[in-house]
């Protein structure tokens, strides 16, 4: 059984190396064929260590020390696997979803040159993603995650052609790059302190009290830092909206199943370690809140289709790092689960309308679409459902309603004079949900009703049809493993993840569940109203029309909308990207200039001295006496006086 | 039998075959054109074969010093032929040898010009550098220094590109005067040695018991310092590096980058902070100093060149940063580290010069402005760049990582501050790397470009050989650390029989 679990790894990792080694003798469909089974082998893997789990065959935490890494005086790492309730959510999240996802692009990628690189970067992807996900040693856990950044970049400049996408792709590695050297920071504080990054054993140290609390509370924060970085909080959002530049089964990939669930995943992983660091809890929370409005009020103004899911995964995110923020891992963990299956729904979706609409991405261009393609409408509407956590019906309900209890009862400490209060968190998430609906709802009915303004071509093909069908069957029942208290005693997930925990459902007034319940659904009615029934003026495209500029005639109200439609800091980012580069250069006229100064300096000291020798050799003898007969009275005046 | 002076001498014999082979065959047709480069082959080959059996044997003592042998030269003034091997040694030379076969295989054959005497001095630079790394004679090292200097001027300055003879007059300046310091800290060694003693001689273990005041050791050690921070590079004194990486002919760059500058670090190690400990660990915060502006300042001036070649010799500035800094961090971590670090860097970015010289003899520029994207030319050549490139950003599971790492946490403990300046190093690693990878290799293909072609198989065996090292180093980086450390001053009774010359 042991053995089963670096082959969950290996097969990806392999199929990489078979597709780059074959060096394009492996073509477009057979690259993608060879690359979906080894990610279906790995779920299957996956499947079977599972049944072993539940069998009881396996007793967990399964460890698996593949070999030493390093090893010096004070500190060694080792790469390593562990298998654990947690970890193995995740392996099902990234290999059942990436499996979907693998077969779906063999379809939407089909005509493509490049696909061989493409399924290459993309098994890479799953592969460092599950080296994230199964590390049991943080710096092997390190590898995964440079890996899936190099692989997001990779595969958000797949197609190199445009300047503007291998942009995007650098903007993306540059932003959690520097998320990722102040992990580094926060790696290399804990192995100071601790000889060791084993995640059990630091865990360990901390419930023991042998880090001091300097030392948690900064590494905390330092590994706060790069996780808000990989899964594109603020103040990092603005790489994952470029990152739309990428192929779409990529931008599923990236929302969905890898990447920006890394540091999801991380905090939940070492929850003990915040846990024991207050301001680091406090900070998380009240970082998830601003994002998931920010994000939503961004989402809720923008008319590109893919960038309205990108902000939407920004705002969810939001919505696990403010679960992670009160305590409430598990429900960060669970919303992570539904959240992938919706939102590789809705992104798979996008792509097969983007496809049939002649790579048209602009909502407002868009229109009427369910009369043409009724299977894409019914599963987008069910994703856009399940991100708008409609009540009962869909997954997202029982996730989101699981972080709105804990957010209710939790109490996030940023110094003892200054708490955060939980009911506040609790009505700005519910507003947030509220605006979720409102803009995923505007996105439905803006593209598939009322009037037709572009003709779809062509057909969805079978292979991308599956995956939406499978992804639709989870959006809606993959909720059904947890539910409220109130509705039913089902809670399967927690029980599984966290056998230890205390009872995570004590009784709540139950008109907060109601609360949860109405608003997502009110959002959808108002979403109805304002873009669904009404006539022409909000239909209309807003740049060209001017259409959302005549509907805000109030100031600040446009200014608010410019500031969420530019990004402020997406600009400030630009702005010290130029002033980076502006000083680099005068630094290297600077230098430029002293060097060559300098050498101008030096030669013309050579050159005056060299005058000043050529007088003396002027080749007449007279004057060579007079040299030798000065010479020998300075030495000799000089040793008789000394 | 020791076979270290055939170790030595056998490339400098060859490359004189190489040459007189030319000259005598000179006219007589095309096909006998390359004789120098087959004669170069036969060499490598055979110097190969000497090493493997020189890492085979079993080692003089336990985990330390693998190999001696000693000759005496000028007895008058205690000066003698003597080599000494230790994991260290063995290790850079390895990474010579494979560096120095890349090139044969991928460069050296365009030369047509001279080509005789181009392989004699590729091979005597050769000769140098194994000598260096081997002699445990304090002239015999100061001899084999300039050795390697000599040839590699006139490689740059003959065989180089348009700005050749400034780039080849500075690098030779640079190095030709820093070495001076060097031979004045050795007499300044010998003679206090002598006073002391009363025996002459110019033994590396000898040398190293001597007494020494504080404000002595100081000199002596900066006297030797300045010569390795020449060629490592350390920030102020990096100014030869540019032009020389850039106007060298390939197969000069790759040396350089490759080999020369690990020379630096090698005399750092050997002969600054084990001569001596006490001078390097006080002057240890001005060096780490360097070493984090070293990393900063090149990375920084990386990110702003057009010219590829440049592009990736700032980048070395920026990778020997971290060695400088591992290696006065003043634990073994951070030696271990940096040297994890010099072999890495000496695999990728030989292996990036390598590729930059190949773009250059396909379509003829420097200027990554007018090369344009080659992944739809030559998929195999941008593949081995991309590697190259991201192994020299720092990824994880590559060789610079685990040396980076080392480094970082060596660091750390000394100075969490300095740690942290120079993991923002990585940040800017990753700004110049993926600049790199944007303009030439994934970038829309320049209008008008002439078709080209790629690697044959046998160019990409090769550099698949150096990325597996390079993998190898990232994720299985043990034995070299265990391996390839400096071993003891003190030597066992093998060797102290003849230690003291008449």
């Amino acid at each position: 059984m042991a053995a089963l679990l670096p082959l969950v790894v290996v097969w990806p990792l392999a199929a990489t190396v078979i597709v780059f080694l074959s060096a394009g003798r492996i073509k477009g469909r057979s690259a993608g064929i060879l690359a979906t089974g080894a990610v279906g082998l790995s779920a299957m893997t996956g499947g079977v260590l599972a049944a072993g789990f539940m069998s009881g065959a396996v007793t967990y935490p399964l460890h698996v020390t593949l070999w030493e890494w390093m090893r010096v005086p004070g500190f060694s790492a080792t790469i390593a696997f562990a298998l654990d309730p947690v970890s193995l959510v995740m392996i099902a999240v990234v290999t059942i979803v990436g499996f979907l996802i693998h077969l779906y692009a063999i379809g939407y990628m089909a005509a493509d040159p490049g696909s061989a690189r493409f399924f290459g970067c993309m098994t890479l992807f799953v592969a460092a993603m599950l080296v994230l996900v199964l590390a049991s040693d943080l710096l092997c856990l390190f590898i995964g995650w440079e890996g899936v950044g190099l692989c997001s970049y990779l595969l958000i400049g797949f197609w190199y052609d445009s300047p503007a996408n291998t942009a995007a792709a650098r903007k993306a590695f540059y932003i959690t790059r520097i998320g990722d050297v102040a992990m580094l920071c926060g790696l290399l504080m804990m192995a100071t302190a601790t000889a060791s990054l084993q995640i059990d054993g630091l865990l360990f140290a901390v419930t023991a009290g042998q880090l001091s609390p300097a030392v948690m509370t900064g590494s905390a924060l330092l590994l706060l830092t790069g996780a808000l970085a990989k899964s594109a909080q603020i103040p990092f959002q603005s790489w994952l909206p470029d990152a739309m530049a990428g192929p779409t089964p990529t931008s599923a990939l990236i929302h969905a199943a890898t990447m920006v669930t890394a540091g999801v995943y991380l905090l939940a992983r070492l929850h003990g370690l915040f846990a024991a660091a207050a301001p680091a809890m406090a900070i998380m929370a009240a970082i998830g809140m601003l994002t998931l409005l920010v994000a939503a009020c961004t989402a809720l103004v923008q008319s590109d289709l893919k960038r309205i899911l990108a902000w939407s995964t920004i705002s969810q995110l939001g919505y696990m790092y403010l679960a992670l923020g009160v305590g409430a891992w598990q429900a960060a963990l669970f919303h992570l689960v539904t959240h992938a299956c919706f939102k590789a729904l809705l992104f798979l979706c996008a792509g097969a309308i983007i496809a049939r609409v002649d790579h048209e991405q602009d909502i407002f261009r868009m229109g009427g679409l369910r009369r043409f393609m009724p299977g894409v409408t019914a599963a987008f509407v069910i994703g856009a459902g399940a991100l708008a956590a409609l009540p009962l019906v869909t997954a997202g309900f029982y996730s989101k309603e699981m972080i709105l209890s804990a957010v209710w009862r939790g109490q996030p400490v940023l110094t003892p004079d200054f708490i955060l209060s939980g009911h506040l968190l609790w009505g700005g998430a519910l507003f947030g949900a509220l605006l979720t609906a409102l803009y995923i709802f505007r996105c439905v009915f803006l593209v598939f009703y009322g009037q037709e303004k572009t003709v779809p071509t062509g057909r969805t093909r079978w292979v991308m049809a599956v995956p939406l069908g499978c992804l639709a069957f989870l959006s809606v029942f993959v909720g059904c493993v947890e539910m409220p208290g109130d509705i039913a005693p089902v809670h399967l997930f927690t029980r599984f993840v966290d056998p230890a925990g205390m009872a995570f459902h004590p009784h709540e007034p139950v008109w907060l569940l109601l609360a949860g319940a109405i608003t997502p659904v009110a959002g959808a009615g108002i979403a109805w109203i304002v873009w669904g029934r009404s006539g022409p003026v909000t239909r209309t495209i807003p740049e060209t029309g001017g259409g959302t500029d005549d509907l805000l005639p109030v100031m600040p109200l446009r200014f608010v909308v410019r500031i969420t439609r530019y990004d402020l800091p997406d600009r400030l980012a630009a702005a010290a990207g130029w002033m980076t580069r502006a000083t680099s250069r005068m630094m290297m006229r600077a230098r430029r200039a002293a060097l060559h100064l300098a050498a101008e300096r030096t030669a013309m000291v050579g050159r005056e001295g060299t005058v000043v020798l050529v007088r003396m050799q002027n080749g007449r003898v007279r004057w060579y006496a007079g040299w030798i007969v000065a010479g020998l009275g300075a030495a000799l005046a000089w040793a008789m006086l000394s | 039998m020791s076979l270290l002076p055939a170790l030595v001498v056998l490339p400098v014999a060859g490359g004189v075959i190489a040459w007189l082979a030319d000259r005598l065959h000179v006219g007589t047709g095309v096909r006998m054109r390359s004789i120098s480069w087959f004669v170069s082959v036969v060499v490598l080959v055979l110097e190969t074969v000497l090493l493997v059996v020189e890492s085979l044997r079993p080692a003089l003592q336990a985990g330390g010093w693998r190999d001696h042998f000693f000759l005496p030269w000028i007895a008058q003034m205690g000066i003698a032929v003597r080599l000494d091997m230790d994991g260290l040694s063995l290790s850079l030379i390895w990474l010579s040898l494979l560096l120095c076969l890349a090139c044969v295989m991928f460069s050296t054959r365009q030369v047509t010009v001279s080509a005789g005497v181009f392989h004699f001095l590729f091979l005597s630079t050769l000769t140098g550098i194994i000598g260096t790394f081997l002699a445990t004679d304090l002239f015999l090292f100061f001899f084999f220094w300039e050795l390697m200097l000599v040839p590699m001027f006139v490689l740059i300055a003959q065989w180089g590109h348009e700005d050749r003879q400034r780039a080849a007059m500075k690098f030779f300046i640079f190095t030709q005067g820093s070495g001076l310091l060097m031979l004045l800290s050795i007499l300044g060694l010998v003679i206090i040695h002598y006073r002391q003693t009363g025996v002459l001689t110019f033994d590396y273990f000898a040398l190293a018991t001597t007494g020494l005041s504080p404000l002595g050791s100081m000199l002596l050690m900066l006297g030797f310092f300045v010569a390795f921070a020449v060629k490592l590079p350390v920030v102020p004194v990096h100014v030869w590096l540019p032009d020389a990486h850039t106007q060298a002919p390939t197969t000069a760059s790759v040396v350089l980058a490759g080999i020369l500058l690990k020379t630096g670090g090698y005399g750092m190690i050997r002969f600054d902070i084990m001569l001596f400990p006490d001078a390097a660990s006080r002057f240890a915060p001005v060096a780490m100093g360097l070493g984090i502006a070293g990393i900063l300042y090149g990375a920084w001036l990386s990110c702003e060149q057009d010219d590829i070649k440049r592009l990736i010799a700032y980048s070395s500035v920026s990778h020997m940063g971290f060695v400088l800094l591992g290696l006065f961090s003043g634990s073994w971590t951070g030696m271990q580290g940096a040297i994890i670090q010099m072999l890495a860097h000496g695999l990728s970015t030989g292996a990036l010069f390598l590729i930059a010289g190949s773009i250059q003899d396909r379509v003829h520029s420097r200027d990554m402005r007018m090369i344009g994207g080659l992944w739809a030319a030559m998929p195999r050549l941008s593949g081995a760049g991309v590697f190259f490139a991201v192994a020299s950003l720092g990824m994880p599971g590559l060789g610079n990582f685990a040396g980076e790492f080392l480094v970082l946490l060596a660091t750390w403990r000394v100075s969490p501050a300095m740690a942290v300046m120079a993991a923002a190093g990585l940040v800017l690693a990753a700004v110049y790397s993926l600049r790199l990878v944007n303009r030439v290799f994934l970038a829309p293909t320049r209008p008008g470009a002439q078709p080209v072609t790629d690697f044959p198989a046998r160019q990409m065996a090769l550099l698949g050989g150096i990325m597996v090292a390079v993998i190898v180093l990232g994720l299985y980086p043990r034995p070299f650390m265990t391996f390839a450390v400096p071993s003891a001053l003190s030597m066992t009774a093998a060797a102290s029989g003849e230690r003291r010359a008449p």
